[in-house]
């Protein structure tokens, strides 16, 4: 069978018996097995997917919505008897004893974990260029990168190496990838998805998120990994109602916003054209749209830097060697670069100067979105400055991922929610069109994309470069 | 020779005894289990997992704070503590920093009132153990306690003497039984002491114009140093490293040095201090708001219901059984130690009272007797007591014979309470009543007694 | 947005931090990650362009507060002995261990 088909429509398949849970996966496994060694997308398949697919003999309902559908998930989801690396030396041999929440859920509701994919290791990085285990490729030209951290998941869903993938964001790690890969990323508000059992990087920050074909497969796994998580105190108690149900229901009520401020002066004047037509576009779809002017987001990179690299210091202390994994001497640069200047930022004589200062600019920039958002809905803006760089770029880089992750980096510190789409090329790369909105307005922001997507046709592309056989 | 003032602070540790831990729902009543046998990812410091605390372990904290008149946070939280060591499974603690539970309070004792600083709320770290393993020391680590609610009380540095440092711990412990929030058991380590020690010099007043108040810290200045130190597990031994401490202090004062800035440990074979080894870098704990727990927000109404829940507390029991029942403050503070025993004479001096029994007499029988107070009724008791005094002997000659012979009999009894142990004259009155077979009256016993053994002092 | 950073890092100050955070750094690190570190902090150094004064810190988004568990023993996510020290390298009689460290009694 075909692996290019998107969650609803496998979900139909099955539904309608067309297809077994044992087609899906043999079918997967094979594109994995042609294409994997050269993308680098799985760090770990699951061995026991065959057996768990012939144990699957239900149709997806609303009980089991996910009923027999393999998903890729990024490696810094714990999954319990399933190698988790967090793409680190450090946890090269790590089986852990317990699934993450969002894991759980996903099971819960039927699904199979196919593998684990790659990342910058303890996803620090932008690029999937700082994993232990070499980088992934970029599927439109595989000298570029991917994006990250999640590119892994990126990739595997632009490939068709899963239907759908998780991911997790700090700041662009799923908005990022999602871009540069031609698919969709989902961020969901902090607190909407659980962080338990996700190995952390900015505990104030993460939040894992979907990377799919659609915008409505977005939905369907938001669907099922929302929601209040007893073990994940800072998980939200707000109730929402099927994503799905929003999608139909346009955008003509909208007031939105183009964050003037994101189309940075020394950016690529073709991403700008880009965002503008798309803003054309909801006009025509009835929304009201202005240009809007916000607190200049380049601000919100050291504010980022600051925290995430804080939290990431104090996060990756529990990593002795003792109980589990390999001692510190493993940790790879960008890590040690990323602990040293948290412990450093944090330590005293510096804690007012830096940690204190960034929170404090954080609060502005959350007065600053609470203050905008009281006039418009959504705002709009390019998800990364420019398409996807050439692999190697990182290199000596020592703020690569923050620079590069500058749109995304105001939403994350102010815990807001924004949703990925593609929304045309540059240099035959894909670049993404950054949706994003007030603390749990996932589902305007995902009808505002659904409304975009369907009167556009860019996610329909596919790319064919990682196809091309190299003759030596 | 100059005259120094002795400056301590003690920080208490005690664990709670909820039923579940601080963070997580294994239990927290770790002592004497199989090693790693408790353990979740939370408290073993898994990747990936989180914390979510304990309502319960909240409250008690709150409690404590009331309990020693403190003032509550109206906004609480809770903040990482980091540093590295074996025990400590996240590489930090989950301790409060700058927001307790509770600040600003305090607890008196004979010698004066002693300023509580805060009581916060954290979690135990896990026990490490010392061994060789085919030739090679090691260190063996258990996460079982990992993560037990431990609560901190830290007092002001108003304790001036070793005696009223030990009264501090053991009204401290009284009113944490009270409470009926920890075991308090030193031995098992759920109460864990360390105390602040040092020695300022005194002036005269006219030179330097520092008033120095003993009772109360209004010390304008504090010395430059202090000494911590640790591994007292017993009240006794706090006390005896304390006298130990002040001498050591002295001596190094005297000849012209000021005492190094350290932690010692007691080391109770050798009943001195020791220094213990300091890590090379200074400690920078880097503290910063725990990003994995929201913060507290405690509204009055809330306070007060925590409040309402807070016993009768033994201070104020004590000082009701002098009042009431004339009883001689020795025997009132001795009653009040633990609350079922305080209950127990209370229940006992009411049924006296109502038998024209003198209660100071009721409370020598419980405290010399050794009363089972889970088998004897306070009504029994008092009956018994009324009976035997009218049918005793009574005659002062014939009972000072016996009491001479035990006197003789009992030589460490007799050094013992000579030397402050009033708990052993009850062998004594034991004695006596053993050499009457039980026909003396025990109040003339005791009189006797006291004043045979305060007489033949020196 | 890079300014000259006011704090600079030496190799002799990168040794310290790398010591704090437990992490061995060579000799021959030392520089090149101490001109990482100024770099970084050239960037930060933007946020004192913004004027803070009277701001409060945010240390959390969620606005949610007070959330507590019950204290109810949760055998659910216990761990065996044997789940404990599964991904440990050296365990003897149950317990984790370590390269002795030397504490109070020493």
């Amino acid at each position: 069978m075909k692996t290019d088909l998107s969650l609803r429509k496998i979900i139909g398949l099955l539904q309608k018996g067309e297809v077994s849970a044992l087609d899906l996966v043999k079918a997967y496994l094979e594109q994995i097995e042609a294409y994997n060694k050269k993308l680098n997308v799985y760090l770990s398949v699951n061995t026991k997917v065959l057996a768990l697919a012939k144990t699957i003999h239900g149709k997806p309902d609303a009980r089991y919505p996910l009923l027999g559908i393999p998903i890729a998930i990024k490696d810094i989801f714990l999954t319990k008897n399933l190698r988790t690396t967090a793409a680190s030396l450090v946890l090269d041999d790590y089986i852990p004893a317990y699934s993450a929440t969002v894991v759980t859920k996903l099971e819960e509701a039927g699904a199979i974990v196919l593998g684990k994919t790659n990342l910058d290791a303890w996803c620090h990085g932008s690029s999937t260029e700082t994993s232990d285990y070499g980088p992934t490729k970029n599927p439109w030209n595989i000298n570029h990168l991917p994006g990250g951290s999640s590119g892994g998941s990126a990739v595997a869903v632009a490939t068709d190496l899963a239907p759908a993938a998780m991911g997790t964001e700090t700041a662009g790690s799923v908005r990022g990838p999602a871009a540069w890969c031609g698919i969709v990323g989902l961020k969901p508000t902090y607190g909407r998805v659980s962080r338990y059992g996700v190995i952390a990087m900015g505990s104030s920050l993460d939040s894992p998120g979907p990377l799919t074909k659609t915008v409505e497969d977005a939905a369907i796994i938001l669907n099922v990994i929302a929601g209040k998580d007893p073990n994940d105190a800072t998980t939200s108690p707000t109730n929402f109602d099927d994503y799905t149900n929003e999608l139909e229901k346009g955008v003509k009520d909208l007031k939105i916003g183009i964050a003037r401020d994101y189309l940075l002066p020394n950016m690529d004047s073709k991403v700008k054209d880009l965002i503008i037509s798309a803003a054309k576009l909801f006009e025509k779809l009835g929304a009201k749209v202005d240009l809007v002017k916000t607190l200049d987001p380049r601000f919100a990179i050291s504010v980022y830097t600051v925290v995430q690299r804080s939290e990431v210091s104090s996060n990756l202390s529990r990593y002795d060697g003792i109980r589990y994994g390999r001692d510190r001497k493993y940790f790879g640069q960008e890590a040690k670069r990323r602990i040293m200047l948290g412990t450093f930022t944090l330590s005293t004589g510096y804690h007012d100067k830096y940690y204190k200062k960034a929170q404090k600019v954080r609060t502005l920039f959350i007065d600053d979105f609470n203050k905008v958002f009281k006039k418009y809905d959504l705002l709009i803006g390019p998800t990364m400055p420019g398409p996807a760089p050439k692999i190697g770029v990182t290199e000596g880089q020592a703020m690569f991922g923050e620079m590069a992750d500058v749109l995304t980096e105001p939403t994350s510190i102010s815990g807001l929610p924004g949703i990925s789409v593609p929304c045309g090329f540059v240099d035959g790369l894909p670049i993404g069109l950054n949706i994003f909105g007030p603390q749990f307005s996932e589902g305007i922001i995902l009808r505002t994309a659904y409304a975009y997507e369907q009167s556009t046709s860019w996610h329909k592309q596919k790319p064919v470069d990682f196809k091309k056989v190299i003759i030596l | 020779m100059n005259n120094y003032t002795t400056i301590i602070g003690l920080e208490t540790h005690v664990e709670l005894k909820t039923a579940s831990k601080m963070f997580c729902g294994c239990p927290s009543n770790h002592f004497g289990k199989p090693p790693n046998t408790q353990t979740c990812p939370v408290c073993l410091g898994l990747p990936g997992a989180l914390p979510v605390p304990n309502k319960k372990a909240i409250e008690w904290s709150l409690m404590i704070g009331l309990a020693f008149n403190c003032k509550v946070s109206n906004f609480s939280k809770f903040d990482r503590k980091h540093y590295f060591y074996p025990d400590l499974p996240k590489g930090y603690q989950i301790s409060q920093y700058d927001e307790p539970l509770c600040y600003e309070g305090y607890l008196d004792t004979s010698e004066g009132r002693v300023g509580i600083t805060r009581v916060h709320i954290e979690e135990d770290t896990g026990k490490l153990q010392h061994t060789t393993i085919s030739g090679s020391d090691m260190t063996l680590v258990d996460f079982n306690r990992s993560g037990v609610p431990l609560v901190e009380i830290v007092t002001e540095p108003d304790i001036r003497s070793a005696a009223q440092a030990k009264e501090f711990a053991q009204r401290l412990r009284s009113i944490l039984r009270y409470l009926n929030v920890s075991d308090c058991d030193m031995e098992k380590g759920s109460m864990r002491l360390e105390a602040n020690i040092s020695l300022l010099q005194e002036f005269p007043i006219s030179k330097f114009q520092f008033p120095i108040n003993k009772n109360k810290s209004q010390l304008t200045k504090l010395p430059n140093y202090k000494v911590e130190v640790k591994n007292i597990n017993s009240f006794r031994f706090m006390e005896k490293a304390i006298l130990f401490e002040v001498e050591r202090q002295k001596k190094l004062l005297e000849s012209g040095y000021t005492p190094k800035q350290e932690t010692r440990g007691w080391n109770e074979s050798k009943n001195i201090t020791v220094a213990q080894r300091s890590k090379e870098t200074a400690a920078d704990y880097r503290y910063f708001p725990e990003p994995d727990i929201p913060p507290m927000v405690f509204d009055d109404s809330y306070i007060k219901g925590v409040s309402s829940k807070i016993p009768e507390l033994p201070q104020k029991i004590e000082s009701l059984f002098i009042k009431k029942y004339n009883l001689r403050q020795q025997y009132a503070a001795l009653l009040v130690s633990e609350k079922s025993l305080a209950l127990y004479a209370s229940d006992s001096f009411k049924e006296a009272a109502s038998l024209g029994v003198d209660p100071d007499i009721v409370a020598g029988y419980i405290i010399n007797q050794k009363i089972n107070i889970d088998k004897v009724k306070p009504q029994d008791l008092v009956k018994d007591i009324k009976s035997k005094s009218e049918s005793k002997v009574g005659d002062t000659k014939v009972i000072e014979t016996w009491v001479d012979e035990a006197v003789k009999n009992l030589p460490q009894a007799v050094s013992d309470y000579q030397k402050g142990k009033l708990n052993a004259i009850s062998a004594l009155v034991g004695k006596v009543m053993q050499l009457s077979k039980g026909s003396a009256d025990a109040k003339v016993v005791l009189n006797l007694l006291e004043k045979k053994l305060s007489s033949s002092k020196n | 947005m890079a300014n000259k950073t006011e704090i600079t890092f030496t190799s002799e100050s990168t040794a310290k931090i790398a010591d704090l955070a437990k992490l061995k750094v060579e000799k021959k690190e030392e520089n090149y990650l101490a001109k990482q570190f100024n770099q970084t902090l050239e960037v930060i150094d933007g946020l004192n362009k913004l004027n803070t004064q009277n701001i409060p810190e945010t240390s959390q988004v969620t606005g949610l507060k007070n959330v507590f568990r019950e204290d109810v023993v949760d055998k659910k996510r216990s761990l065996t002995q044997k789940e404990a020290l599964s991904n440990s390298k050296k365990v003897h009689n149950g317990f984790f261990v370590v390269k002795a460290v030397f504490d109070s009694e020493s």
